[in-house]
């Protein structure tokens, strides 16, 4: 009993009080920079030594969709390419998941989400989720799992996981889409009542990511339905997908 | 003829494999195993006139690995090992679902992962096992969980609420990994990335396993430093998902106070490993020839500090979990695997260690820094969810003092050196002893130099068997506790 106490103590109170203002340790890899003077043959070498074809050389840019934030490209680049360690990268558009050279996190992150009253209205005190695994390796899993521990505690804005998609507001993509994971995906999809959300959570669900190469996926679904929300990483941080569900809803900053 | 001798990470011409007549082969592998020593893989590749059968089994003992082959004709089937071997099933499933190769007699024979995965129920040949009777009813479970899990299909037989029997269908999650490894030949930093996702809770322990393959086939050296980091990365590993696993089993026995506090103990872990290398899961660390992240001298006073603490912390709390009487109440003699199930089926890793056998890579077969000190095995012996949560707890121990060792071991040198090509017709077998278990990956090389097959094992293979069968006689509301015991992948199976 006293050793329970004791324990008790030591843990304290984890959870990060201020979410939305928050930092991330300074080693983590988020918003990428791209120098305005970067030459062309780092250019060159960065989109040589990019394992899923996220930088294009005509303007100089970063799909963060396609993104596994490896860091090779800085290496290569010899730093005209740097990953910072700003974290808030989800967007509303697939097209704003593009960051161009000269571009800053400012820039970035200002327009990324468009809140809409409608679903400020419907969902910004309650957002029941659910998620769909479909050919993710785990790692988008256990961050959405984190999401919800003592630390970051996702609870406490109403925003949870649910068992059923009868339950559900919405649902979570992880993964690339595999061929055997397709007809369940929208059967999932199917069972959730209108209106609902789709958010697509790491490269794989929003590229195919390392995968996209492969043939055992079928990524259909995505053409049928329209994405509201799209968390870029590889996995995305808990913090990166707390922010963006919450800036999603209209939260207050 | 002998089966050739090689060690782990040694790289041999393919020309020194002997190849056998298949009924040799069966005999000598079924003598082998029957002396003590372990099937680590059964796989084809695919040759122009049929396929070439390879077969790797283990001297735990001896730190050997023996390597044999044997040439099948297409259509030709031959005497399945499985009716000898139960340890051989799942290989012969799976060789039978990549090439048609069809073992004669295997009990249980269908796809690994093409079963029902992405098929109408209605339309596939496949069948469930089930059994009859007047009360017996089936409950059927996944491929969408109810938590924030990967897809799998469970399927119960049950008698109120006893089950008699469990089938697990894997597949869901298929990716076609190891053909797009191949596809991936000409980009060597993109087929690193990829065996990173193999699956995303073992990233240092692929990872690793790949990247010290690929620098056996190119005879590329490491730094004694990189080494040394590349062991407190996978220990860190190790630490954060077994405090993640005794977390989730508090959780599934509503033991909210160990749930919490080992949930909060994981995270300051993987901030560890993020303080390292910027990821939380270690990606981005490990290359070929080296890592790329050093450990700085401040680094590594912080690391010490957080795991000097972490000791602490885990001392208290695993001292304050296993003294409970209603967490005892529900980990002991539940889901009991008995030694000589573990032995008969090949399982490996943590959860053959809590039934008794004691097998660990990084003392069999060591690789990488590991050659340089030991590493006692530990075992536990009643094989139930209380030894599978308890060798959790004392494995974290002894990670803590490795990783301290290491931090005192971290000398001058270069972090990575260059990469060369590959040699040609080449064969390695890289195993690693990730968190989970035996990870195996054997690559093999053709004439250019380029891989042209890479057959990967996650140690889920070896286990999910294991789960079927402790869930047996036991009730259907005890089968989270003891899913979460094992906590195997699915996307290591299913690739």
């Amino acid at each position: 009993m006293l050793d329970l106490l004791k324990l008790r103590k030591r843990h304290g109170f984890q959870a990060i009080a201020d979410i939305r203002h928050a930092i991330v340790m300074d080693t983590h890899r988020g918003f990428p920079v791209i120098d305005e003077a970067i030459n062309n043959n780092d250019l060159q070498k960065a989109i040589d030594i990019c394992p899923t074809k996220a930088i294009t050389g005509n303007q100089a840019s970063i799909d963060l969709g396609k993104c596994i934030f490896c860091a090779e490209c800085e290496r290569a680049s010899n730093g005209a390419i740097r990953f910072s360690s700003d974290h808030k990268l989800g967007t509303s558009k697939k097209d704003h998941l593009v960051v161009t050279s000269g571009m800053d996190y400012t820039e970035y992150s200002t327009s990324a989400i468009d809140a809409q009253k409608e679903i400020h209205k419907l969902f910004g005190r309650s957002l029941k989720l659910r998620q769909v695994s479909a050919g993710g390796c785990n790692g988008c899993e256990l961050e959405l799992s984190a999401c919800g521990n003592v630390n970051f505690d996702m609870g406490r804005f109403g925003i949870d996981f649910v068992a059923s998609p009868r339950h559900a507001d919405g649902i979570v993509i992880t993964g690339p889409i595999t061929k055997n994971m397709a007809p369940a995906l929208q059967d999932v999809y199917k069972s959730i009542s209108d209106p609902k959300i789709v958010i697509a959570v790491g490269a794989c669900a929003i590229s195919g990511g390392v995968f996209a190469d492969s043939e055992e996926l079928n990524r259909e679904f995505l053409d049928t339905v329209k994405v509201d929300l799209f968390i870029p990483g590889c996995p995305p941080h808990p913090l990166t997908m707390i922010n963006a569900i919450l800036d999603f809803i209209g939260k207050k900053k | 003829m002998n089966w050739f001798e090689i060690k782990n990470l040694q790289s041999v011409s393919l020309n020194e494999i002997p190849r056998l007549p298949i009924d040799d082969l069966r005999n000598q592998l079924i003598e082998k195993i029957k002396c003590g020593m372990r099937l680590v893989q059964l796989f084809a590749e695919k040759e122009s006139d049929g396929n070439t059968l390879y077969v790797i089994v283990a001297d735990d003992r001896n730190s050997r690995l023996g390597v044999a082959s044997s040439k099948i004709p297409v259509h030709l089937s031959y005497r399945s090992f499985s009716t000898e071997l139960p340890c051989a099933s799942l290989f012969e499933r799976e060789l039978f679902e990549q090439f048609g190769i069809r073992p004669d007699g295997h009990p249980w024979l269908k796809p690994v992962r093409k079963g029902i995965a992405g098929v109408d129920p209605a339309q596939t040949p496949f069948q469930f096992f089930s059994m009859n009777g007047e009360e017996i009813h089936e409950v059927g479970v996944g491929p969408v969980h109810a938590g924030i899990i990967e897809p799998g299909h469970f399927r119960f037989s049950c008698h109120g609420e006893k089950v008699y029997y469990l089938e697990i269908e894997h597949g869901f999650q298929h990716r076609g990994v190891e053909n797009l490894f191949i596809k991936k030949n000409h980009h060597s930093t993109a087929q690193v990335m990829l065996s990173e996702s193999l699956a995303g809770d073992t990233v240092i322990g692929h990872c690793g396993s790949f990247v010290r393959a690929i620098e056996a086939l190119g005879n590329v050296s490491v730094s004694r430093k990189a080494k040394t980091i590349r062991t407190i990365a996978l220990e860190l590993e190790r630490i954060a998902v077994h405090l993640g696993d005794l977390s989730a089993l508090s959780g599934d026995v509503a033991y909210l106070t160990g749930n919490a506090v080992f949930g909060a103990l994981r995270t300051t872990v993987i901030n560890t490993t993020m303080s390292i290398c910027g990821n939380r899961f270690g990606r981005g660390l490990l290359t070929v020839g080296g890592v790329h992240y050093d450990i700085s001298s401040p680094l590594q006073e912080t690391i010490g500090s957080a795991i000097n603490h972490l000791e602490d912390d885990v001392l208290l709390a695993g001292e304050v979990l296993f003294s409970s009487a209603s967490v005892l109440e529900r980990f002991e003699k539940t889901g009991i695997v008995e030694k000589e199930t573990a032995k008969e089926i090949g399982m490996v890793g943590p959860a053959a260690r809590a039934s008794g056998i004691a097998i660990d890579v990084r003392s069999d077969h060591p690789f990488g820094a590991y050659e340089s000190f030991p590493v006692h095995t530990l075992t536990l012996e009643s094989g139930d969810v209380f030894a599978r949560a308890y060798i959790r707890f004392v494995e974290i121990q002894q990670s803590i003092k490795i990783i301290r060792d290491q931090l005192n071991n971290l000398s001058d040198g270069e972090l990575n050196n260059t990469a060369t090509g590959l040699q040609p017709n080449r064969f390695v077998v890289s195993l690693t002893e990730g968190w989970r278990g035996e990870i195996a990956h054997i690559l093999l090389t053709d004439h250019d130099g380029h891989l042209k097959r890479i057959k990967i094992k996650d140690p889920s293979f070896n286990n999910w068997l294991a789960l079927a069968l402790a869930v047996r006689d036991e009730e259907i509301s005890d089968f989270p506790l003891c899913n979460k015991s094992f906590n195997l992948s699915y996307c290591g199976v299913d690739l």
